[in-house]
């Protein structure tokens, strides 16, 4: 019996393929961003604490969900940050209101280049929703 | 799902999935392997992405893979498509999202039994010069103004800069440098990613190599190119690091609404795309050529620091330590060209995946010494494994868009690859073998290990085979530098 929320890496000939599930959409966001950040072999430092706050906006759950990951990648590649702490508020429109809490990269063993669309669909289950999510790396 | 049972045969090196296979394919789907590797090319889902790339709107010919195909995104990794202009449409998912991406090789009059005693200090070198690594900053950190000139100008910028000479931009595809490039099409954040990269190899599976030539099938070709057996050869392996990447990115989310604004049916979201006269298509087309010069450019300076190291190490300990350019391809590129289709000279944007550009004898694309042999095709293979110089022919014209092969090609996966195999255990192998490792990464380097590839000798078997390619040298590794 898997735990109710979680993600795993799956086979891919070439990419990092991401499988995630949670109870909720946020939960399944979350999910997301730690299971991307474990498959890059991010270690956040022990320095002081950032937070960073987004806004977006997605036309269906999958590309909230993609364009979500993208703002983690940029914040990850151009300032160094990753987050270990969120607090999401997704509305009936699907505008997200995240702030994302946490430090300074002190190491990450492996770039991805992109989150891509590929196959990409939030699905519903008995136990709330799941993803598969597939890294261009 | 597309079985073995689905596969017609053509020929002993060519199959193909008949556009009946599916209904919504436009096109059938041409395949260049031998029987042999069928086997392989059944274990992901490659050749099910090649039936959705099928479907896409005013392709004509055929949608082609090659026999390094594996599972991609959208596009299978090693596929080839081209739409008819005007009507057409571009896709940036069938193109990736490192923009030209591609191998340059410069060769040398250096033998290995002159470097022999200096491998080991060269690989050290080389490491030094070239920067690589996770999100590694590169050797020029560009202003926005210059940046716009690499757009533009691609490697002619780095000739201006002195990182170039003429014979070097003389033999790059494209001269190094696609016209039609507008920085105008270009994210801020793109921008901000491309900056301080510019000159630098980051990570993955991209590398610089020293060969050995080991073995010359064409010693008229070879010669033409200045590869000489027993001599050394330097590879780079490289592209348009997080500029290139971003670009990608934009335009794929962009596209998202296009495919709703032009009613295009789609069999996977990941190969959005928009007409090519479309004001969406043209900008995605602008801006992935400013990728493309970025790229261009990103080579020659590495390739200009790959001098410098080799100048460092062997000036007056062998005869000439000079590296000459042999030629630089793209491998994952959109390009608008003529092809004859039905009998019909028309033009086209061919999308190349990784596969390789492999224009034959006359080509007027070519410089002038290529015109008798064919362009250049440069086939890396794995850490550990052997590395291609082929050359296109008459028939990779007719068949595929002037296209082949771009490399070995992954069999295993990157997680299957870290479960089987430990970074530093490769490292020991391949050094006991005489392979000198610089690797920043080794969990990076696991999943680089050369048993996650095919057999790099059995892809070119089948391109050659088919047609679509010749046999000029085959290079042997001697030092590797990853990120």
């Amino acid at each position: 019996m898997l735990p109710a929320f979680g993600f795993r890496e799956r086979e891919h000939t070439a990419d990092w393929e991401l499988e995630v599930w949670a109870p909720d959409f946020p939960g399944l966001l979350e999910q997301s961003a730690r299971g991307m950040y474990a498959l890059s072999g991010l270690r956040l430092q022990t320095g002081s604490r950032q937070s960073r706050s987004i806004s977006l906006h997605g036309e269906d759950k999958e590309s909230l969900l993609v364009r979500f990951l993208t703002e983690l990648l940029w914040l990850e590649q151009e300032f160094g940050l990753g987050f270990d702490s969120f607090s999401l508020t997704i509305d009936s429109q699907l505008n997200l209101d995240a702030e994302l809490y946490g430090t300074a990269i002190e190491k990450l063993d492996k770039e991805i280049k992109a989150v891509t669309y590929h196959n990409l669909e939030v699905q519903t289950t008995q136990q709330g929703l799941r993803v598969t999510i597939v890294f261009d790396v | 799902m597309v079985t073995l049972h689905d596969l017609k045969r053509i020929s002993d090196y060519e199959w193909e999935i008949p556009k009946s296979f599916r209904d919504d394919m436009h096109v059938p789907v041409r395949l260049f392997a031998t029987r042999r590797m069928l086997e392989d090319v059944m274990k992901d889902k490659s050749l099910d992405q090649a039936v959705n790339a099928a479907t896409l709107p005013g392709l004509v010919g055929h949608v082609i893979v090659m026999p390094d195909m594996h599972q991609g995104y959208g596009f299978p990794i090693g596929a080839v498509a081209a739409t008819r202009l005007p009507d057409g449409v571009i896709s940036p998912g069938g193109i990736g999202y490192d923009i030209n991406c591609g191998v340059r090789l410069l060769g040398s009059q250096i033998s290995l039994d002159a470097a022999r005693s200096h491998l080991d200090a060269l690989a050290t070198a080389l490491n030094q010069h070239c920067p690589s690594g996770v999100g590694g900053k590169g050797a020029v950190h560009t202003s926005d103004t210059e940046l716009e000139a690499v757009c533009r100008q691609g490697a002619r910028w780095a000739l201006k800069q002195g990182f170039a000479t003429e014979a070097d931009l003389r033999r790059t595809e494209e001269s190094g440098c696609v016209d039609g490039a507008d920085p105008g099409k270009v994210s801020k954040r793109a921008r901000e990613r491309g900056r301080p990269q510019l000159g630098s190899l980051g990570a993955g599976n991209h590398f610089i190599e020293i060969d050995l030539v080991e073995q010359v099938f064409d010693t008229t070709a070879a010669s033409v190119m200045g590869l000489e057996q027993g001599n050394l050869a330097v590879q780079v392996h490289c592209g348009s690091r997080g500029f290139g990447h971003q670009i990608c990115t934009d335009y794929v989310e962009e596209f998202q609404g296009a495919v709703r604004r032009f009613c295009i049916h789609l069999a996977d979201r990941e190969l959005v795309c928009a007409p090519l006269d479309s004001p969406e298509g043209q900008s995605y087309l602008a801006a992935m050529r400013c990728a493309a010069n970025y790229a261009f450019a990103n080579r020659q300076i590495l390739a200009h620091n790959a001098r410098k190291a080799f100048e460092q190490v062997l000036a007056g300990k062998v005869k000439d330590w000079h590296l000459h350019q042999v030629y630089d391809i793209c491998h994952n590129m959109g390009k608008i060209e003529m092809h004859v289709i039905d009998g019909e000279r028309i033009k086209v944007c061919v999308h190349r995946k990784g596969a390789t550009r492999a224009f034959g004898p006359g080509a007027p694309e070519l410089p002038d010494e290529y015109k008798p042999i064919g362009q250049p095709v440069l086939v890396p293979g794995s850490m550990g494994t052997a590395s291609w110089v082929l050359v296109g022919t008459q028939a990779s014209m007719e068949l595929s868009f002037g296209s082949t092969c771009h490399g070995a090609g992954r069999l295993m996966s990157r997680h299957e690859a870290k479960r089987n195999v430990r970074g530093d255990k490769l490292r020991q192998d391949l050094e006991a073998d005489g392979i000198h490792i610089r690797a920043g990464s080794m969990a990076g380097l696991a999943e680089e290990a050369p048993q996650a590839y095919k057999d790099v000798d059995q892809v070119v078997e089948a391109v050659v085979g088919g047609g679509i390619a010749h046999k000029v040298a085959r290079l042997h590794p001697l030092a590797v530098v990853k990120g």
